[in-house]
């Protein structure tokens, strides 16, 4: 069982020593990264994607429940820990949606069924519906993205996960990250989205390729957090309006009670 | 002298990984020196010597570059020796797939691309399915679940190499693979035998024909039917 998850802090791009030494992060708990574009938010969620043991350029070192994992935890995938939604908007692999998923499944030791699971998952998320003929190399950005993150809620099963920039390519956010973050696990959410931000526990503040500062969500914020949610729907019925082909003549503020 | 062997097709990122782990044989106090063998071209010596590496090339130009390295194994450890070298590293492009440079105490080493698809260990042949380790360079231009079926794959063709994943720009896995190389044993040439032997191939066409009709070939030939037969004496 994995109860907590330590970050033990390295050096920043100019190799100075990161202002937080350690962060803790407990089971149950989500986390967001923010900072910067080019701050080292991916970086970071990298550095625990591979439990590293001062071995990358940030030279942190992860502790999983206080300890240093085995190499057998960090590397086999069926023992993984670490369930990871990348930055990467297109897959590069040369076969179908149904064999990857398959293919997948079987490296994770999943249940075969995960894979119409995955499919279904992925299209109440995206737009136009992903088939499991398809070549994975010929879908969009977003039936690209929303497919990563079925696979990742359903077929990469870790009690930690870590997402990087949910907001991309447009599918639904929300519905999303409720899907990716399971109850009692340790999740991890880069984002550049306030909405997104302020719905988390507790922020690190990157700069510079180092931690600068872990904020914890003040009750204020979380109370925002309600507000802005509301404000994002309305961009979100806004948006399948402008999608569908409708025209907009007004916007309903008042409804936002702000 | 430690002897170990690093192929992998062009631009997988040997010179990348290399560079890393070579950095950290340094700081342990082994002195290494390595060879590069190509075809027609490489400027990884000009690399190795930014990090003060003793660095011979060898282009085997129209030879397989496997078969160049392996004749001149003798060569390149007298040259290791005369630069007091403990570790000779040789990286060779193995652009031939049929042929797989590893001799049975180095350390055969393959490094491996995971951009260029999850089909491609199944491709590569020996350099592969005779290594002791795999290392899967670029896993940070793909998702996770495309790594992991990468990983399967590799097993499949290779099932007890050690797999390392390595970033070649930020040197990630390159510590696992320098222990690695500390670890290989001492190898003398002498009784030292291939793990593979070369392939099946004696044609004229080998030695320099250039007609492409069938009249004028001679020596072990194989149709895509299947059908093989010698010709010649
Ligand atoms: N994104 C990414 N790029 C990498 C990685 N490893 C190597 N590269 C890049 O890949 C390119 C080729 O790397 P090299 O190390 O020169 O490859 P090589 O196998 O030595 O190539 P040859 O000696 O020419 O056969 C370089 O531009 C590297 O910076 C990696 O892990 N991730
Ligand atoms: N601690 C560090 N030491 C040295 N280089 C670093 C460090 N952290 C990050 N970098 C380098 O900085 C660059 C940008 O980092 P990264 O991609 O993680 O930024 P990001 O915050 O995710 O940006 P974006 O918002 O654009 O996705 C990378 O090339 C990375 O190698
Ligand atoms: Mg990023
Ligand atoms: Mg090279
Ligand atoms: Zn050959
Ligand atoms: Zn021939």
């Amino acid at each position: 069982m994995i109860e907590e998850i330590t970050i033990i802090g390295g050096f920043d791009k100019l190799g100075n020593p990161e202002p937080v030494k350690k962060a803790m992060i407990k089971k149950g708990e989500i986390f967001g990264v923010v900072g910067p574009t080019g701050s080292g938010k991916s970086s970071l969620i990298g550095d625990i994607e591979q439990l590293s043991q001062e071995d990358t350029f940030s030279k942190r070192k992860i502790l999983v429940n206080g300890k240093t994992p085995s190499y057998e935890d960090r590397t086999n995938p069926r023992k993984k820990m670490v369930a990871q939604l990348s930055q990467n908007m297109n897959f590069l692999a040369d076969m179908t949606v149904g064999e990857f998923l398959s293919l997948h499944a079987k490296c994770r030791g999943a249940h075969s069924k995960c894979v119409n699971a995955v499919v279904e998952l992925a299209n109440t998320l995206t737009g136009e519906p992903i088939k499991k003929e398809h070549d994975l190399t010929i879908l969009s950005g977003g039936q690209s993205r929303a497919l990563m993150v079925a696979d990742v809620a359903i077929i990469s099963n870790s009690p930690i996960v870590l997402i990087d920039e949910l907001e991309n390519a447009g599918i639904r956010k929300h519905d999303a990250l409720e899907a990716l973050a399971g109850h009692g696990k340790i999740v991890m959410v880069v984002t550049h989205d306030p909405v997104l931000a302020l719905m988390t526990d507790k922020r690190i503040v990157m700069k510079n390729g180092g931690m600068q500062s872990v904020v914890g969500t003040t009750e204020k914020e979380k109370a925002l957090s309600q507000k802005l949610n509301k404000i994002d729907g309305l961009m979100l019925s806004l948006r399948d309006q402008v999608r569908n082909g409708e025209v907009i003549d007004d916007i309903e503020l008042k409804n936002l009670e702000l | 002298m430690k002897m170990v062997i690093v192929a992998g097709t062009p631009g997988s990122g040997k010179t990348a990984v290399l560079i890393h782990a070579l950095q950290n044989i340094n700081e342990i106090g082994l002195k290494s020196a390595v060879v590069k063998i190509d075809c027609l071209y490489t400027d990884d010596d000009r690399k190795f010597a930014k990090i003060n590496i003793p660095t011979k090339v060898g282009l085997s130009m129209d030879m397989c570059p496997d078969h160049y390295a392996i004749y001149n194994l003798e060569e390149m450890i007298n040259w290791a020796d005369e630069n007091q070298a403990e570790l000779l590293v040789i990286e060779t492009a193995g652009l031939c797939h049929r042929c797989a440079p590893f001799t049975e105490n180095s350390l055969g080493v393959c490094v491996i691309d995971a951009t260029s698809g999850p089909n491609t260990p199944l491709k590569v042949g020996p350099f592969l399915s005779t290594a002791d380790i795999a290392v899967i360079t670029k896993g940070d231009m793909i998702s996770q679940a495309e790594r992991e079926i990468f990983r399967e794959r590799i097993l499949e063709v290779n099932p007890n190499c050690k797999i390392i994943e390595a970033n070649g720009l930020s040197g990630q896995g390159c510590a696992e693979l320098a222990d690695e190389f500390m670890k290989s044993q001492e190898v003398s040439l002498d009784q030292e035998k291939l793990r593979h032997s070369a392939p099946l191939a004696v044609c004229t066409l080998c030695v320099g024909e250039t007609k492409v009709n069938k009249k004028y070939h001679r020596g072990i030939l194989r149709r895509i039917d299947g059908f093989q037969s010698y010709e010649g004496e």
